[in-house]
């Protein structure tokens, strides 16, 4: 079970919080009217299956009920960082392995 | 005899606590501190199961979790019957009531065996695969009798009467496993004021140390033991789980731990402090950090014959001679590959009785214990290995033979040895399991011929054993070194000097790398050389599954069904590896290996419901007027969490008696329906407005105060998800309702479009649907009951038009009331504060009683607005359906200014097409044929398979008003079709015919609803 960090609460919660919402950053096109099948199609239905670091949209259902974004790896599930809607993530500086004594995880937050 | 095979002294048993058990119902005595497994090894039990496929008589093997055989049905009664006990891993209580799972009729005389020595020809490797292919139909045949065939156990018939817990916990760090690494981690780790969980799956902390006869600083290795944990107790930063094993390490550090608070007293719960003891707990636990301390499990060497009982591990041996006081037998050999194995012959020297010979694959080893064994006086043959053991139903005697440097193949002459026990050693596989679950592949250790846990991207730290390094000091070590790092991590401070170990000097010759002994015939010719007992797969099979082309050993994994069993495959994976690696040509870290998945061990259903059972498995929402409804008899139905009257029964009435009369009440006079549980969204803003033109599909640019609208929610798509009322009771305040079900996802859905696209829009949502009771009264008399309950509100039919809402009082508490209609009938929908709904539904049904007021439930209203070709979202459309398709454009608004949510959805070709299923009443030509929901329509009464479909029935009732069965339903381009006959053919066979029609079937015009 994820723990994720939520950056309206400021606190890490249980997954079970939360609802997924999948790929983040998906804009929907500011003139539907005006758009193509394709493009329509492309915002849609089509998304990125990504092996790595990939950035969600998760929304805090069972909490403040704030939806945000989540930089998660989907090889490792490690999570970045969490940050807002409407912020791109701050690159994070490279995680030492967890052997080697590290850290705790990133709490990176942008406004 | 009692317990003939029990040692005067010695062990961790307390002889002067003689337990009474009961084991295939005959009464057996051990001791307190004995496992099941002890105690029936204690009074010469050999037998105890019989196998999966072969049937062969099998006896307990090991000492701990990778018991393959010794699975055992525990419970007195039924109501406390739990299966697949590992009689290695149950505490003997006194009237332990037992027996054996597998083996039918009996494990003594067992029918299946015939088929097994028939021979193994008849069972290959995908037997079942092979076997059991068809019919369909005869699947659960073959599957009662497969099960009773493999033993798998019985689950209690009744329902259980012990208590079981979850507890969360969090701590800095959880050390798994309380054997030497994991005792000095955590003392180390506590003493930094770190908090500690630590947990171990034995009876008893200690792990090895309670059988050995090492010195920690010039104390017993058990009495450090005692010390260590003494020392722990009295910190209030530690936790203490014995009988508690950690089965689960999940993602981001959260590790689920099964503790067995009860299973050691009785056959259930005892009361402790007059309070019932919960039977089971599992723990929650989110880590900072783990210290995997779980040791290595033992790997017995393949050879013929190998599962006769008697055959065991050497260090099952020798931890029955030394922590439980059993020599489970009068005469032993010892096949080993490392001096380990030498400890059992040890023990059981010194127990009094007779070590045969140790057989040592190795062609000279000098190590200490090879030299004490040796000056004990016992015969050690080295360069030889056991490579058949003699006997059926107990072994008589080993097969000696010499072996080839490299252990491939037998040299020289071959010699048979008496003996009744034959304990064998291959060397140490490490306990990786845990620390593959967040899919960490294990590395393979040429060193020690074992696989140790990779890279890990958790915070977890290995120690010890599970990374190969055995040696008493060095875990020690290591343990404290893990538990000091995770504390530095963590800010807490480690104090200086570290406390220092010595232990008593041992040392040991190299080990060889030996996983199956040769023998004189070819695997597929010698007799069964057993890699995974649990589930009969031999070293031949194996060979059988690699020559039939399963390479990757997932693959030949699968076909034999290797680590399939209970046990995970824990005794015999890795020799099963090393033996497909072995016939591939190819090298074990080639090969690689499978990775193991929670659970580490079986769960009771129990623990992983906790109290989440019966009236707690999920939450029940009540309206406020529930408990009436419970006294008039109501029966009831789930939608969503919420309970809501179904229908209420008068007696002797049959379903479609009491749906008659509560629809025709409606029709007639009027009924009253609890309405509470429709989601209500108060939505405030100045945007309000201009968001709800977003969201929904009509316009609510000009939705006056005081006038509620219907509207459609689409996805982007194009496609409806829920539909409701809104009523304007503000210019920037509105009320949405949705449907029952809907209302969390719509509040959702309304979110993440307020928060990610719209977030300029000034508007505010807050789900109110708790704080109103919502009575709806329907029906030509509702507007005469309601004059009697309100004096402020102004029910004239011109005042107060269909499609508006009023604010006053009703029965001297405030309300809203909405005259909006579901039935099609002249309807309000009356809304009171929560707490007062119970009181004005009990005066509406008061001063109703004169219209013979009738209270009907989701049932009639389902029925009523069926009549009327009303939609229910969610089981009239199914997401692929649009508003035209349910003929509602006018529902729809194209000119709205904003594209709202849907409309470029609607605009896709697919939408647009012609020839799409679309919402038309169905009216059976037999008035008495109601239509299963879900029927599918074809075009002739002789269609042929596979016909086209051309759509289904989402709605079907009898209306009663009507006098005939009604319906709704998708009919390929059925607006164009009215008139026509489609053929609805029934699971028996039968066809109905049925004409297809407006959905509106009651009162076409719509007058009664506005009058």
């Amino acid at each position: 079970m994820l723990h994720i960090y939520c950056p309206h609460c400021c606190e890490f919660r249980e997954e079970e919080e939360f609802h997924a919402k999948g790929q983040a950053h998906i804009k929907r096109p500011l003139e539907p009217d005006n758009c193509s099948d394709e493009e329509w199609a492309n915002y849609m239905f089509f998304r990125k299956n990504t092996k790595g670091q990939h950035k969600e949209l998760w929304y805090h259902a069972a909490g403040c009920g704030k939806f945000f974004n989540v930089s998660r790896n989907t090889v490792t599930y490690k999570i970045e960082q969490s940050y807002l809607l409407g912020a791109e993530p701050q690159p994070v500086l490279d995680m030492a392995k967890p052997e080697s004594g590290a850290t705790k995880p990133a709490l990176a937050v942008t406004k | 005899m009692a317990q003939a095979n029990r040692t005067d002294s010695g062990g961790r048993i307390d002889r002067t606590q003689p337990l009474t058990f009961t084991y295939n119902g005959k009464s057996f005595s051990g001791y307190q501190g004995d496992t099941l497994a002890s105690a029936l090894l204690a009074n010469g039990i050999d037998i105890i199961g019989r196998s999966f496929k072969y049937s062969r008589p099998r006896g307990i093997v090991a000492a701990g979790a990778d018991e393959p055989n010794a699975i055992m049905q525990v419970g007195a009664t039924e109501a406390t019957q739990i299966p697949n006990i590992r009689a290695t891993q149950q505490a003997l209580y006194d009237g332990l009531v037992c027996s054996a799972v597998a083996g039918w009729p009996g494990v003594k005389f067992d029918l299946m065996s015939y088929v097994g020595k028939v021979g193994g020809k008849m069972m290959p490797p995908g037997f079942y695969y092979k076997t059991f292919m068809g019919p369909v139909g005869m699947w659960p045949t073959y599957e009662k009798y497969i099960r009773k065939a493999a033993g798998l156990g019985k689950a209690a018939k009744e329902i259980d009467v012990d208590e079981y817990d979850h507890i969360n916990r969090h701590c800095d760090v959880l050390i798994v496993g309380a054997g030497p690494t994991g005792l000095a981690a955590a003392r180390a780790a506590a003493a930094t004021g770190a908090r500690v969980i630590l947990a171990d799956e034995q009876e008893e902390f200690g792990g090895s140390l309670l059988s050995s006869q090492r010195t920690i600083n010039d104390s017993a290795a058990a009495d450090w033991v005692n010390s260590v944990v003494a020392e722990l107790a009295e910190r209030d930063n530690v936790v203490l789980l014995p009988r508690a094993t950690v089965n689960g390490y999940h993602d981001h550090n959260f590790l689920t731990i099964h503790e067995r608070l009860a299973d050691h007293l009785g056959d259930r719960a005892p009361e402790q402090d007059g309070v019932q003891m919960k039977r089971q707990r599992m723990h929650k636990v989110r880590a900072s950090w783990v210290i995997l301390a779980t040791g290595a499990q033992e790997r017995p060497l393949v050879f013929a014959n190998n599962d006769i009982p008697g055959v065991m591990v050497a260090s099952a041996v020798t931890t029955y001679v030394r922590r439980y006081g059993v020599v489970p037998g009068q005469s032993l050999v010892v096949g080993t590959a490392n001096d380990d194995g030498y400890d059992a012959a040890i023990a059981w020297h010194e127990a009094g009785r007779k070590v045969a010979a140790i057989v040592d694959s190795r062609a000279a080893a000098d190590g200490d214990r090879v030299k004490q064994a040796e000056a004990l006086g016992i015969n050690v043959i080295f360069g030889s290995v056991v490579c058949e053991a003699i006997g059926s139903t107990r072994v008589k005697g080993a097969k000696i033979g010499g072996v080839s440097d490299d252990g491939k193949v037998l040299v020289g002459p071959q010699q048979q040895i008496k003996c009744d026990t034959i304990a064998t050693s291959g060397g140490w596989s490490p306990a990786v399991h845990l620390s593959c679950h967040t899919g960490s592949r294990p590395v393979w250790n040429g060193e020690i011929f074992g696989f140790v846990p990779g890279d890990s991207h958790e915070h977890r730290l290995v120690a010890g054993g599970v990374r190969g390094h055995y040696e008493l000091r060095d875990c020690l070590i290591e343990g404290q070194n893990a538990a000091h790092k995770v504390a530095q991590t963590l800010g807490f401070e480690v104090a200086t000097p570290s406390p220092v170990y010595h232990v008593d000097t041992q040392t040991s010759s190299a080990p060889m790398e030996l996983y199956i002994a040769p023998h004189a015939q070819p695997l597929s010719r010698a007799p069964k050389q057993f890699v995974d007992y649990q589930n009969d797969v031999t070293a031949a099979g194996i060979e059988l599954a690699t020559r039939e082309g399963f390479e990757s050993i997932e693959h030949v994994k699968r076909y034999t069904a290797m680590g399939f069993g209970t046990d995970q495959g824990k005794l015999g994976n890795i020799n099963g590896m090393a033996i497909a690696a072995q016939v591939l040509g190819k090298s074990i870290p080639e090969v690689g290996t499978t990775i193991f998945r929670p659970n580490y061990t079986p769960i009771t259903f129990g623990a992983i419901a906790g109290r989440h059972c019966r009236d707690l498995f999920d939450p029940e929402r009540y309206t406020a007027m529930h408990s009436w409804h419970v006294q008039q008899g109501a029966l009831f139905e789930d939608v969503g969490q919420w309970k809501r009257p179904w229908y209420y029964p008068k007696d002797g009435e049959s379903m479609q008696d009491s749906l008659n009369r509560e629809c025709l009440a409606v029709r007639n006079s009027v009924g009253i329906l609890d309405a509470s549980t429709l989601g209500k969204i108060d939505i405030q803003g100045k945007d309000a407005r201009e968001f709800l033109g977003r969201v929904y599909s009509n316009a609510w640019a000009k939705l006056a105060v005081g006038k509620c609208r219907y509207g459609l929610m689409c996805g982007e798509d194009g496609m409806v998800f829920d539909d409701g009322v809104t009523s304007c009771l503000a210019d920037n305040h509105f009320l949405m309702t949705t449907t029952s079900g809907g209302a969390a996802r719509v509040m959702e859905w309304l979110e993440l479009y307020h928060q990610t696209e719209w977030p300029e829009l000034e508007v505010f949502m807050t789900s109110v649907t708790d704080h109103w009771a919502t009575m709806t009264i329907s029906g030509p008399n509702c507007r005469k009951l309601l004059a009697q309950l309100t004096d402020d509100i102004d029910l004239d039919k011109d005042a107060f038009k269909f499609m508006d809402w009023r604010q006053g009082k009703v029965d001297g508490i405030p309300a809203r009331v909405f005259r909006i209609s579901f039935t099609g009938e002249l309807s309000y929908e009356i809304n009171v504060p929560a707490n007062y709904g119970l009181q004005v539904w009990q005066r509406l049904m008061e001063v109703g009683a004169q219209y013979d007021i009738t209270p009907y439930g989701t049932e009639t209203m389902h029925v009523l607005r069926a009549e009327k070709g009303f939609i229910i979202a969610g089981q009239d459309t199914d997401g692929s359906v649009t508003p035209q398709d349910l003929g509602m454009s006018w529902a729809v608004s194209m000119k709205k200014p904003f594209s709202f949510i849907g409309k470029r959805g609607m605009n896709r070709s697919d939408p647009l097409r012609d020839n799409r299923k679309q919402l038309v009443g169905i009216k059976p030509k037999d008035p008495k044929a109601v239509l299963v929901e879900g029927a599918a329509a074809v075009n002739s009464r002789q269609y042929k398979v596979p016909a086209e479909i051309l759509g289904h029935i989402t709605s079907s009732y009898y209306s009663a008003v009507m006098g005939h069965s009604i319906a709704l339903g998708m009919i390929k381009n059925g607006f164009n079709r009215m008139g026509e006959t489609v053929y609805y053919p029934q699971t028996d066979g039968s066809v109905i015919e049925a004409e297809i029609c407006s959905p509106v079937f009651y009162d076409p015009e719509g007058g009664r609803q506005n009058v």
